[in-house]
């Protein structure tokens, strides 16, 4: 008894020890090591956010008292109307300054007024009104626009300028269709003198929106006005130079990290930044030229440090120091925007911008940090720090966007004032428009026209650079095959084409555009296939009708035909799993080639058998569907109208067109020996081929494009593509493709 | 406890016959058990006695121990919000700094209490639960700081979400009294509610200084772009209710309108359409027999028939946000939770979050004026691109509309991509759902680019000990005219590579033609294959069926005219 006693005991007391030592021992430590940071971080006035245990009140109550409140006193039409009045000015907004009413009307089309005699006109600005004049969106007839473009040159309106234009405010007032500005986009590269430089235009510009360089965001008014980049009367009018980026050099290092010549300001607006550059300024990687050296009287002004920064100055070549620089400084001068700005661009060195509160040129729809770096001038000088430490893949990411960027929207006066059109017309038309990813990616906003292909998967690979083309595009195609001769015989070439396609298994459906003056022939005359065979009846009969976007094509691929072309089904399958691969480009089989005729000094056309070729006919090709959308609705009427006169050519357009876009050849297959006979010795009577004109008119064509497009987009290649396997020593029972091989 | 207290008192009688010198141990051993015992239940729950607002007790705090602030009648008024401001002129950015890892620091205020001298609180309802989540959020982020010194972005912790609580005045005092205040300079406010009636302001009313405003419900007027944040309106449902991730594809109507306070006229124009469009649009409202509260808030009717909201958003393609008093609506996070893509009619509305990420992906914009026209617009929309709108929606609220941390942190991390734009987030990353990002590697190149001839190019020859393959490779490949260098690795650690123009004998170099041939070898590469498959997660290589070779490659052609003649034969 006395035992179990004591045990009981023990065990008691056993028992008070365990939970002191839980008790105490597992908060002790836990309290130590608080005290223990205490200890070490000092006294601590402010602790992180607590997390409170009460119970607190949701933000909002529940319910739509304060709309059903606000619903009983209001009504939205006279909402509309009360803000309509209200923002205007400096406030203008589309809401609130511009008609929509016309635009939904007629659609997005352009006015120019016309010149009148006497009033001068700078040569940029010309170029601005031929540009539109020349473009899809012009109208000559006012009461059909949505858009009124001046005629007065409101360009330069620097008074101390020799082109500024006097008592603008009366010319523009007198016009009859000015109505306050409304609808009205106003061009202007420079605005206000010294010494304050100011944003103002001179004259009241009432509702206009304002297409300008140099713009501040303060005076920016967001999805109103549009900022564009500053740029010289040089500036070619279409096509321009192209980038200066040829290859990608790994590591993406130049020779200097950062350089900057250009002009100092002593005193005044947008002195303090250039004036502190010489600070950063290394002589080394880090080379930052100023020279005091501008203006008449600039001696009187000298500081200290100017002899030494001009001579400097003078030992540096710009267009050296700007090809061979990784970054290049783009501080403000007395206005915000500089020619700088562009000159980096296309020479790849990514533009490091000092300029606050500038604007950015199309900033609504271009991501300028994808291309630029953008400083803040308040901290020039941790500048040469944050761009030693950017990654090398980012540097070569942004000096290749500065080539994207250059050449889908800076590189002519054309591109500069299209891409103003259409972010007006992204505004106007808003439920179509254009997402940002089509705007910064290849091929650019101005290749990726409305209704824009949707960007299908987004698993786009780094290799297609086109995201409207999908990477896995539907995988059958519509072939589309040009009827232009009667159906005479059941033993024509169309007939044998439409069996051989109908047999391939990629094939959906096959339409005939019957491009004939007789009438279609009756159903049955057609062969029986397993593949819907639609006849189109073609619209006026002419050539570009074969590229209309018929809403019967529902596959991306178009397998484009002429009547007379003679196709195995093998061949057919080939060329269609091979643009698969390539979805952006066209595939096909006869190539031609251009090339620069130096005593003629023009473009030549020729169908030799060489070693490279340039364009792939359309007569036999595949390409994505898009391309008839954007030949209908991209190419200028003037272009088309040429075409269609012809009967002629629309194939070179088309790969005009597709080049320009891709700046990648087309890709030419392995043909059948035979076809390429046939192709040769054609002797039908209806062949458009036969005719001795055919080939020269070919050749002014090509000139023609040439200078519409502002430059040669054909690209040579030097490749075809066969099957693998292709006449190697094997088999023939191995090869997929065999009767391409067979004569 | 009570069981040792038991014993201890009654240990004498128990233990009579107890020696006393056990005895006395024994009592000596309770006691100081005892005692031991007492002391660490004082410590354990008197602690506040102990000492004051122990730091290790911060899990238990209410808001009701939050210091009380007495504001003056005469307490200095901030001015209004300047319109012009922005960064470069209302923000200091010295604050920041460079800072390696290109992170702004963010400093939150302590709760305080503020009361006029009626002592009359400046909000009625203070801290909301959706603040202190969002200052919790913040508090648990990388941004944060408690160091008010280093701090780039000040948060007040003063609760402005809803301006309908607040006494406007009084809270733009207290907003004053902040310490490092300092004319609004670098201070963050948030507001989802802004405005009162009659008129409901599109920005919050509280006069604010230089404050940036992190508002749900901007107009293009009130809106100073590059300065302040657009954010949404939360919806309290995001937390509550728990609707699964729908796959994209046509749903059983085309448009639902399910918002409850709809302005008459625009309630006359939806009817109009429904009657020419038919069982393709739903409206739904309020249900009449329901009283008010949070159980009508889960409901909405249609002609007598009753649905649970937010679910039916998700048997809808498209789904209806009008504006309402105020521009921004919490049913858009609704509509985008269900995966339902959101046509917003709302004139002059800034969208949450405008700065980054891109409607056109997931939303349909129409005027309010072309209501009549919505049925047209939303058909011309391709249905492969309303499945992919349907995919952004859903993202978009998981990642920016879901928890007011989300909301909180989107907003931080757009004012830091701005202080440090060079290292600010790319397009892809705000607008590209995860998965896309992982499946695609991003290649830094990817400007199609045609190499000039000129620099030519670098061949390099990995080779281990086959001596004469090698010197064979070198001979052909160096008469290839736009070689430019040719950089040989040696990959044998055992043997150095030979010199000079020394001819090596190795027998077993012939006797095995190509190391393809070797079985071993072969399953070893498909062992490769399969593990790199697994690693990526997929299969990224890509078969194709051709093969480039020159234009006129095996061409019944004269040799000599072939830019390449030589190639295929053997």
């Amino acid at each position: 008894m006395q035992a179990k006693k004591r045990y009981l005991i023990l065990l008691s007391a056993g028992a008070c020890l365990l939970l002191l030592s839980y008790l105490g021992g597992v908060q002790l430590p836990a309290a130590s090591r608080s005290r223990h940071d205490r200890s070490r971080t000092g006294y601590r006035p402010d602790q992180p956010w607590p997390h409170f245990s009460d119970p607190l009140h949701l933000f909002s109550p529940v319910g739509h008292t304060d709309t059903e409140e606000y619903n009983l006193h209001i009504s939205p039409r006279q909402k509309r109307d009360g803000t309509a009045s209200v923002y205007k000015g400096k406030r203008c907004r589309v809401d609130s300054c511009f008609d929509f009413a016309p635009c939904q009307r007629n659609g997005f089309k352009v006015y120019v007024y016309p010149q009148q005699k006497g009033e001068k006109i700078s040569e940029s600005y010309q170029n601005i009104l031929s540009t539109i004049e020349g473009s899809r969106f012009y109208t000559s007839d006012p009461g059909q626009a949505c858009l009124f473009i001046l005629s007065l040159d409101t360009l330069d309106r620097d008074q101390l300028s020799p082109q500024y234009v006097h008592n603008l405010k009366t010319k523009v007032q007198s016009l009859p269709l000015w109505n306050d500005g409304r609808n009205h986009l106003i061009f202007n590269l420079y605005s206000g003198t010294w010494p304050d430089y100011t944003e103002d235009l001179g004259f009241d510009i009432g509702q206009a929106m304002l297409a300008k360089a140099s713009i501040s965001t303060e005076n920016f008014r967001p999805n109103f006005d549009v900022s564009i980049p500053l740029f010289s009367k040089e500036h070619a009018r279409t096509g321009g130079d192209r980038g200066f980026l040829k290859y990608n050099a790994i590591p993406p290092l130049r020779k200097y990290v950062l350089v900057f010549k250009g002009k100092r300001y002593l005193t005044g607006i947008g002195s303090d930044t250039r004036n502190a550059l010489h600070h950063v300024h290394n002589a080394e990687d880090v080379v930052l030229l100023t020279t005091c050296k501008h203006g008449k009287d600039w001696q009187k002004h000298k500081d200290a440090r100017c002899d030494k920064d001009n001579a400097e100055y003078d030992k540096y070549d710009y267009k050296e120091m700007l090809h061979n620089s990784t970054f290049c400084l783009v501080p403000r001068g007395r206005r915000l925007g500089s020619f700088r700005f562009l000159e980096a661009l296309q020479a790849a060195c990514v533009p490091v911008m000092l300029s606050n509160g500038w604007e950015l040129p199309f900033s609504e729809i271009i991501d300028w940090n994808t291309a630029a770096v953008i400083g803040d001038e308040r901290l020039l000088l941790q500048i040469p720090t944050t761009v030693r430490s950017i990654h090398h893949d980012k540097i070569l990411s942004l000096r290749q966007q500065t080539q994207f960027l250059w050449e889908a929207y800076f590189s002519s006066v054309e591109k500069i004032v299209l891409t103003t059109l259409e972010i007006i017309q992204d505004r106007v038309l808003e439920h179509g428009s254009r997402s940002s990813l089509l705007w910064n990616s290849h091929p650019g906003g101005l290749f990726a026209l409305q209704p824009v292909l949707t960007p299908d998967t987004w698993e786009t690979s780094p290799s297609t650079t086109l995201h409207w083309v999908s990477i896995k595009p539907y995988p059958k195609f519509t072939a589309v095959i040009h009827a232009v001769s009667p159906l005479v015989s059941q033993s024509q070439p169309i007939l044998k084409l439409l069996v051989a396609v109908a047999k391939s298994q990629y094939c959906a459906q096959i339409i005939v555009l019957w491009n004939c003056d007789k009438p279609l022939p009756a159903k049955h005359r057609w062969p029986a296939t397993s593949v819907p065979v639609i006849v189109i009846e073609g619209e006026n009969k002419v050539m570009s009708s074969r590229f209309l976007p018929y809403e019967t094509i529902v596959t991306d691929a178009v397998l484009s035909l002429d009547e007379d072309t003679v196709l195995s089904t093998t061949e057919v399958d080939f060329a269609f799993t091979v643009w698969q691969s390539f979805p952006e480009r066209i595939v096909g089989y006869p190539a031609r080639s251009h090339f620069w005729d130096s005593n003629k000094e023009r473009w030549g056309y020729t169908s030799k058998w060489t070693n490279d070729y340039s364009m792939v006919l359309t007569g036999a090709a595949i390409y994505h569907r898009y391309y008839h959308h954007l030949y209908t609705n991209y190419l200028p009427t003037s272009l088309k109208g040429m075409v269609d006169q012809l009967a002629n050519c629309e194939d070179i357009l088309m790969n005009f067109l597709v080049s320009a876009v891709t700046k990648l050849p087309p890709i030419k297959v392995t043909q059948k020996k035979q076809y390429k006979e046939t192709m040769m010795g054609q002797s039908s009577r209806a062949s458009r081929w036969a005719d001795p004109d055919h080939f020269a008119q070919r050749q002014t064509c090509m000139n023609k494009f040439a200078s519409w497009f502002g430059a040669m987009p054909l690209v040579h290649s030097q490749m075809r593509l066969d099957p693998i396997l292709f006449k190697d020593q094997v088999s023939i029972l191995r090869k997929k493709y065999r009767d391409i091989e067979r004569l | 406890m009570y069981a040792s207290g038991k014993y201890s008192s009654r240990g004498p009688a128990l233990i009579p016959r107890m020696k006393t010198k056990h005895r006395i141990y024994y009592i000596t051993l309770f006691s100081v058990v005892l005692l031991g015992l007492i002391a660490t239940g004082m410590f354990q729950f008197w602690p506040h006695s102990i000492e004051s607002a122990a730091d290790w007790t911060l899990d238990k705090r209410s808001v009701h121990d939050a210091p009380l602030v007495h504001l003056p009648v005469s307490s200095p008024i901030p001015e209004r919000g300047d319109l012009s401001c922005r960064m470069h002129t209302c923000f200091d950015v010295y604050r920041c700094g460079y800072n390696p890892k290109n992170k702004i620091k963010v400093y939150i205020y302590p709760l305080q209490k503020f009361v006029d001298e009626l002592g009359v609180p400046i909000s009625s309802t203070g801290l909301s639960r959706e603040y202190n989540d969002l200052l919790s959020a913040i508090s648990d982020s990388d941004f944060y700081t408690d160091d008010v010194t280093r701090a780039c972005l000040f948060i007040p912790s003063t609760d402005v979400l809803n301006q309908n609580s607040l006494r406007i005045r009084e809270t733009a005092q207290a907003l004053a009294m902040l310490p490092r205040w300092d004319k609004g300079m670098n201070h963050l406010l948030f507001n989802m509610l802004p405005g009162g009636p009659p008129d409901y302001n599109t920005a919050l009313d509280v006069p604010r200084d230089r404050a940036l405003l992190a508002g749900g419900g901007f107009s293009t007027w009130t809106y100073r772009q590059g300065y302040d944040v657009s954010i949404p309106v939360y919806s309290p449902l995001s937390a509550d209710v728990e609707l699964p991730e729908r796959q994209p594809g046509p749903r059983r109507y085309f448009i639902l309108s399910s918002q409850t306070a709809i302005h008459r006229e625009y309630r006359a124009e939806l009817e109009r359409l429904k009657e020419e469009n038919g069982e393709a649009l739903l409206l739904l409202d309020k249900c009449s027999n329901l009283s008010q509260g949070a159980a009508s808030a889960r409901k909405r009717c249609c002609k007598g028939q009753v649905y649970d909201y937010p679910h039916i958003l998700q048997e809808s393609s498209f789904c209806v946000v009008l504006r309402g008093a105020r521009l921004g609506q919490a049913a858009l996070s609704d509509v985008l939770q269900a995966g339902c893509v959101p046509v917003i009619l709302a004139d002059s509305y800034i969208l949450p979050f405008s700065e980054v990420l891109d409607w056109k992906r997931a939303s349909v914009v129409i005027p309010e004026e072309k209501l009549s026209e919505m049925y047209t617009i939303l058909k011309n929309i391709p249905h492969r691109q309303v499945e992919e709108m349907q995919r952004q929606a859903r993202w978009f609220w998981e990642a920016y509309f879901s928890s007011m941390k989300a909301i909180g942190l989107t907003t931080l991390q757009i004012i830091n991509d701005r202080i440090y734009p060079y290292a600010a987030r790319t397009y892809e990353q705000w607008n590209n759902p995860p998965v896309v990002k992982w499946s695609s590697v991003n290649s830094p190149l990817f400007l199609p680019l045609i190499p000039p001839r000129a620099p030519g190019f670098t061949a390099v020859v990995l080779t281990y000990d086959r001596v004469e393959s090698l010197f064979r490779v070198i001979t052909e490949i160096s008469k290839v005219p736009s070689l430019a260098k040719l950089l040989v690795v040696w990959n044998n650690q055992n043997k150095s590579p030979p010199e000079g123009e020394k001819k090596f004998k190795c027998p077993e170099c012939t006797a095995i033609d190509g190391l393809s041939l070797d079985q071993t070898h072969m399953v070893e590469r498909s062992e490769c294959i399969n593990k790199f498959a697994s690693v990526f997660g997929t299969m990224p290589l890509k078969v194709v069926e051709h093969r480039a070779d020159p234009v006129l490659y095996k061409d019944d052609f004269p040799e000599k005219l072939k830019s390449f003649p030589n190639i295929g034969s053997l």
